[in-house]
């Protein structure tokens, strides 16, 4: 699969009735590359992605898919390009795994829902990608928290798209599981080019995993580039409010952050 | 076949292919084949119609008699009969505007909390509480010798069958079921949340509008023709999943469900018990336990959506 297609949003702004969650905001998300989106609680980070995946439909500005506005394309052609994973999705209750990673391929079939050979090929490939194929005839009921969030993920492939966008795909979930999920979705990249936009919490897991970073504050994109360039004990304090030491991450050497609080602290740097 | 007189089962055939048969061509061909057919087409859109609010609000309790679409339609049936003394087809017609304005209404009386909710169904309930009164009225209005209309409303009933009355529910139910059926895939998808299914491509605004017009039409036309039958709408899409496991679509065999229901307790009504009841009554004793279980489970689980 070839990653042609770009994502941009153009002086982007949203308001949710007098407040203003997103402001001019400016984004291109790098074709092929793992992006997080990243920044305090109700910086707008998932209004963000909402809008990117036309979940919310902006106030003025335009998002642009391979430069044509979101807005005027047809549903099922995005649908095709742009996968998308909400914060927490529900499934409908009893449904099993196999049937609910099969309702990914909806975009790519008639409108009844027929199915081809080739769909069959794609949610098996989806299955044993995520590492679910044992568990194709359970119920999502019976499954972990971490099960089905690759289950989730597994209907996201399904999809067959270039660019995936997931809010938040680590929450609830133990380190481990965290470390998983984002292990799968490295692998995805790497085999199939897929261009990754999330949002994630985690800022240590965010600069380790994710080739850019996109920073909010108060519903602008305070900067965007890669780890290195973004966490910075400066730029951490402006996004955050937050005093930090920025060191190497022994693991990958991607920038850590160890946050400075009121307490437990040796003694202060001046970094 | 069933009844105080017996008819070979030869003889019903011949009615039902248009020949006359003496007695016969009166009891089955006036009386209880309007009547059967009645109960099959009404069962039917009530199913289907419970089974896609059911479906589309994601709450079993969002069915259409229990959130107050049926007592508009109900309402405006009553009013249009009693009041206005219309035909038929314009009774129909009338109780589906109701419907579809009661529909509005109770959607724009609870969507600041968004689509679907515990609010909607709790303000349904309100709305058919206050619709339910608005036919009490009327039939206390009414000429004393419209007893078999009182019990229509209130109950349901099959006992003013007659094929004006069928006519218009079986060009609904044959003009939207269809329709439903087509839209299934998409209504299946829709089923995992509006972001989900935005993100696969599905309209999900459009898809919603056009099925619950589907939907209160049905429900609108066969409470027309045979009054509110408690809680068969209610009833058949729980039924149809249990049956069919949840993977399936159940929109065809709730329909199968809601048919069966109403049919076999308009029998039991006639003639199972010493007395004639209406079929709403035995609907109803189905019913009322299922749904205080239902909202036990519900109070224990922690919350009804």
């Amino acid at each position: 699969m070839t990653t042609t297609h770009s994502l941009t949003a153009r002086r982007l702004s949203l308001s949710y009735g007098d407040r203003q969650v997103l402001s001019g905001v400016d984004v291109d998300i790098l074709p092929g590359a793992v992006t997080a989106v990243i920044g305090g609680n109700g910086c707008g980070k998932s209004t963000l992605l909402r809008a990117l995946t036309r979940l919310l439909r902006p106030t003025t500005g335009q998002v642009l898919l391979d430069a044509l506005p979101l807005t005027d394309l047809p549903a099922r052609q995005v649908a095709r390009t742009l996968g998308l994973l909400p914060q927490s999705p529900t499934a409908p209750d009893g449904i099993t795994v196999a049937d609910l990673v099969g309702r990914g391929r909806t975009p790519h079939q008639g409108i009844f829902g027929q199915w081809s050979t080739h769909d069959h090929e794609i949610v098996a490939r989806a299955l044993s990608a995520t590492g679910i194929a044992d568990l194709a005839e359970r119920s999502i009921d019976e499954l972990s928290g971490g099960q089905r969030q690759r289950v989730w993920i597994a209907m996201a492939l399904a999809q067959d798209t270039d660019i995936l966008l997931l809010d938040e795909p680590t929450t609830f979930l133990d380190l481990p599981h965290q470390l998983e999920i984002l292990d799968l979705l490295r692998d995805l990249n790497t085999a199939r080019g897929t261009t990754i936009v999330m949002v994630l919490h985690d800022l240590n897991l965010a600069a380790r995993y994710c080739d850019r970073l996109i920073a909010l504050r108060d519903g602008r994109v305070a900067v965007a580039g890669t780890p290195d360039q973004v966490v910075t004990p400066a730029i951490i304090r402006e996004v955050f409010d937050l005093e930090s030491h920025v060191m190497p991450d022994p693991v990958s050497g991607a920038p850590m952050v160890m946050p400075i609080g009121r307490h437990r602290v040796l003694h202060r740097t001046e970094s | 076949m069933v009844g105080e007189t017996f008819y070979t089962p030869v003889e019903v055939a011949r009615v039902i292919a248009g020949q006359s048969v003496p007695g016969a061509s009166y009891t089955v061909g006036e009386l209880r084949l309007p009547r059967t057919a009645l109960a099959v087409l009404a069962g039917c859109a009530f199913g289907v119609s419970g089974v896609v609010f059911q479906t589309l609000l994601r709450n079993q309790l969002a069915s259409p008699d229990i959130i107050g679409i049926s007592s508009g339609a109900g309402a405006a049936g009553v009013v249009g009969i009693v009041f206005l003394h219309l035909g038929q087809a314009a009774v129909s017609g009338l109780a589906l505007g109701a419907g579809l304005a009661v529909a509005g209404a109770i959607y724009l009386l609870s969507v600041r909390q968004g689509f679907g909710g515990t609010r909607l169904i709790l303000v349904g309930i309100g709305v058919a509480a206050l619709l339910q009164s608005v036919v009490t009225y009327s039939l206390s209005r009414a000429a004393a010798w419209d007893l078999p209309t009182a019990t229509r409303w209130l109950t349901g009933s099959l006992n003013a069958a007659s094929w004006p009355w069928v006519a218009p529910v079986a060009v609904v139910v044959t003009a939207t079921v269809p329709a439903i059926l087509l839209l299934d895939h998409r209504l299946a998808v829709l089923r995992l949340g509006d972001d989900l299914a935005t993100g696969l491509g599905v309209p999900v605004r459009a898809v919603r509008i056009s099925v619950i017009v589907a939907a209160v039409a049905l429900i609108a036309v066969a409470t027309a023709a045979c009054g509110p039958i408690a809680f068969v709408a209610f009833m058949s899409g729980p039924i149809a999943t249990r049956l069919i496991g949840p993977g399936g679509s159940p929109v065809l065999a709730a329909g199968l469900v809601g048919a069966l229901l109403v049919l076999g307790a308009d029998l039991l009504g006639q003639f199972a018990l010493g007395t004639r009841y209406p079929v709403g009554v035995i609907t109803g004793l189905l019913g009322a336990p299922y749904l205080i279980l239902l909202l036990i489970r519900s109070r224990r689980i922690g919350a009804v959506s």
